[in-house]
């Protein structure tokens, strides 16, 4: 094992605190002018992926490369990778839309050809992404390269020059200790790292380095879809029921609602 | 009508090989009897988990016949034998070996893959739960199709209903795939008859294939409590509990007194006065008791995605503005240090 080459594949989704509005034809969700941010898992791969190369471990990190696959926007989600530390970026241009864009399985097609060409080793995931709650491409990928796995990770040790890898994951009911051997693919959950901040001299540097352009069938990928949208629709709207006085009053109507 | 007819063909060519299928299958349409689903259970130390009642009320649902698939050290004698007792199933495979008993996606993705494909299956269907999410978007890449994950209802054969965007969006979809391979979401797949079943337990196919990851160790929350995703009954509490002591002195007693499993707001289990295993929202667990009752804990998205099917919610909040009250069915402002306590005595001197 010479050294990590990190992959580390980021999506450009709406911002987690805003609340989605179904567009009216109950096709997807509006996405036009709506605020928009990395994935915060991915954030929590490209943090992992700049902190392997920090801690300084057995292993040298050789190179972080970010890739993201969408619409022209996806470019400032690329800068905001390299401004947090990755060294370079692939654009895969893709035409945007409102349904979440490409399949997970496509996606894990695309990357599995990027693996190949890049001769990627490691590949930080997050563990979903947190439109289209789907939680597939990481494992996906895993099975199309017949790589072992690691997802949820929670804490990720190297741990010699050969490629040994410890990851603590998360599963239900506690955690759980897995060790394999490089190549590998991890993803990342909510308590494996903090994300720094970009800082300004990093954002302007990031503004120098590579990002390049791709096209799907740069990857002999197409975007196939398996799956059709048959309808968009809000939950069912749940109403508040007001509210009691005291404690008498909560234990009365959660008596009165057979809650008790 | 070229589907019907190939559907019939290949009707014609199963029934060859599965002579007893049409006997013993009284389904009321030609369309049910085309389905036929595996259930992929999850088992630990031989004990199914809820994940594998969840996969198997929602086979039922689907209709078709229904063969239940676990695989791990012994199983045939505890965990297959338990699945049998399960009414509705066809037959349950299993395959006994200590490669499997930790579930880990290397190997038993490959495992599911042959025994998916030497029983034909046309649909795969496996719990929500961390085995779930980590084996089948595996298995489904071997098998070339695209999952549906974390479905909370069944709209038709190849039509499912799964929520987006932390829950603030219901997506219908349809599956385009020969196999459909999917998850569910526990909560809402319920009601399997654990007894009066009798399937036969077969031997499955086990292709062997290496495990490339190892099993270094385990650390689980231990609770005599119900369990969270599950539980009748669940108080949940937030950053306004303060502290660690402050969580279990007040929290607790309430939940001892209801009967009732603990869960958590993300901003409690970040702050560390709870477990990250009683985490209940987007990133957590999904609940849907008949009793959520929430204390110290404003609302926030994430959260309201992981709670809002609960059947009664109740919160307590200094805040008389915070989102939950928009959503709660009943909601008491102010300090929660004195309220909790006193319903707590309430509660005790009532039973």
């Amino acid at each position: 094992m010479s050294g990590l080459r990190i992959l580390v594949p980021v999506k450009r989704v709406i911002d987690y605190a805003i609340k989605p509005r179904i567009n009216k034809t109950q096709t997807g969700v509006e996405t036009a002018g709506v605020k928009h941010s990395l994935n915060p898992f991915d954030e929590l791969s490209i943090e992992e992926a700049v902190r392997l190369r920090e801690r300084k471990g057995p292993l040298k990190v050789e190179n972080i490369l970010a890739l993201s696959a969408g619409g022209a926007k996806c470019a400032d989600t690329l800068r905001t990778a390299m401004a947090m530390g990755a060294d370079r970026a692939f654009h895969v241009e893709v035409a945007d839309s409102n349904d979440g864009g490409l399949e997970p399985l496509t996606v894990a097609k695309m990357l599995q050809a990027v693996v190949k060409q890049e001769n990627i080793n490691l590949v930080l995931l997050g563990k979903q992404a947190i439109d289209g709650d789907q939680g597939q491409t990481g494992q996906m990928l895993a099975g199309l390269l017949g790589w072992p796995q690691a997802t949820q990770a929670s804490k990720v040790e190297i741990k010699d020059e050969q490629g040994t890898v410890e990851v603590t994951h998360e599963v239900d009911g506690g955690v759980e200790t897995l060790r394999a051997k490089l190549p590998l693919v991890i993803t990342t959950d909510l308590r494996l790292n903090e994300p720094r901040y970009a800082s300004l001299p990093n954002i302007m540097k990031a503004k120098k380095k590579p990002l390049e352009k791709k096209k799907l069938a740069d990857f002999g990928v197409e975007d196939q879809r398996r799956l059709k949208t048959i309808k968009v629709t809000e939950p069912p709207a749940r109403q508040g029921g007001g509210k009691v006085e005291d404690v008498d009053g909560l234990i009365g109507k959660l008596k009165e609602l057979g809650a008790l | 009508m070229i589907p019907i007819a190939r559907n019939s063909a290949l009707r014609a060519v199963r029934s060859q090989f599965h002579p007893s299928r049409t006997f013993n299958q009284p389904t009321p349409s030609a369309l049910a009897r085309l389905l036929s689903t595996l259930a992929v259970l999850e088992q630990r130390d031989g004990k199914l988990q809820s994940s594998s009642l969840s996969a198997i009320a929602a086979a039922q649902k689907l209709g078709g016949s229904v063969t239940a698939f676990v695989a791990g050290s012994g199983v045939k004698g505890t965990a297959a034998a338990e699945a049998a007792k399960i009414k509705g199933l066809d037959k349950v495979v299993a395959v006994d070996s200590d490669a499997y008993e930790k579930g880990l996606p290397e190997n038993y993705a490959p495992l599911l893959v042959e025994n998916i494909k030497r029983g034909e299956f046309s649909h795969v269907i496996a719990g929500h739960s961390a085995f779930g999410k980590g084996l089948l978007p595996r298995v489904a890449a071997l098998l070339d199709v695209q999952q549906i994950s974390d479905i909370t209802a069944i709209e038709g054969e190849d039509t499912f209903v799964r929520p987006i965007y932390a829950g603030n969006a219901i997506l219908t979809v349809q599956s385009s795939d020969p196999i459909k391979v999917i998850t569910v979401r526990g909560t809402a797949f319920q009601d399997v008859e654990t007894e009066g079943g009798s399937a036969e337990i077969v031997e499955g196919v086990d292709p062997k294939s290496p495990a490339q990851t190892e099993w270094v160790s385990e650390e689980l929350a231990k609770s005599e409590r119900p369990d969270l995703a599950t539980a009748s009954r669940v108080v949940s509490g937030g950053r306004g509990l303060k502290s660690k002591e402050e969580f279990d002195r007040v929290m607790v007693p309430l939940a001892d007194a209801l009967g009732a499993a603990i869960g958590a707001s993300r901003a409690a289990v970040d702050s560390g006065f709870a477990d990250n295993s009683l985490q209940v929202g987007q990133t957590g667990k999904n609940v849907a008791p008949q009793l959520y009752l929430c204390a110290g804990i404003s609302g926030a998205i994430q959260h309201l995605a992981g709670m809002k099917d609960s059947k009664v919610i109740a919160a307590i909040n200094k805040d008389a503005d915070a989102p939950i009250f928009q959503v709660a069915d009943v909601g008491l402002v102010g300090d929660l240090f004195e309220k909790v306590p006193e319903l707590t005595e309430k509660l005790k001197s009532q039973a």
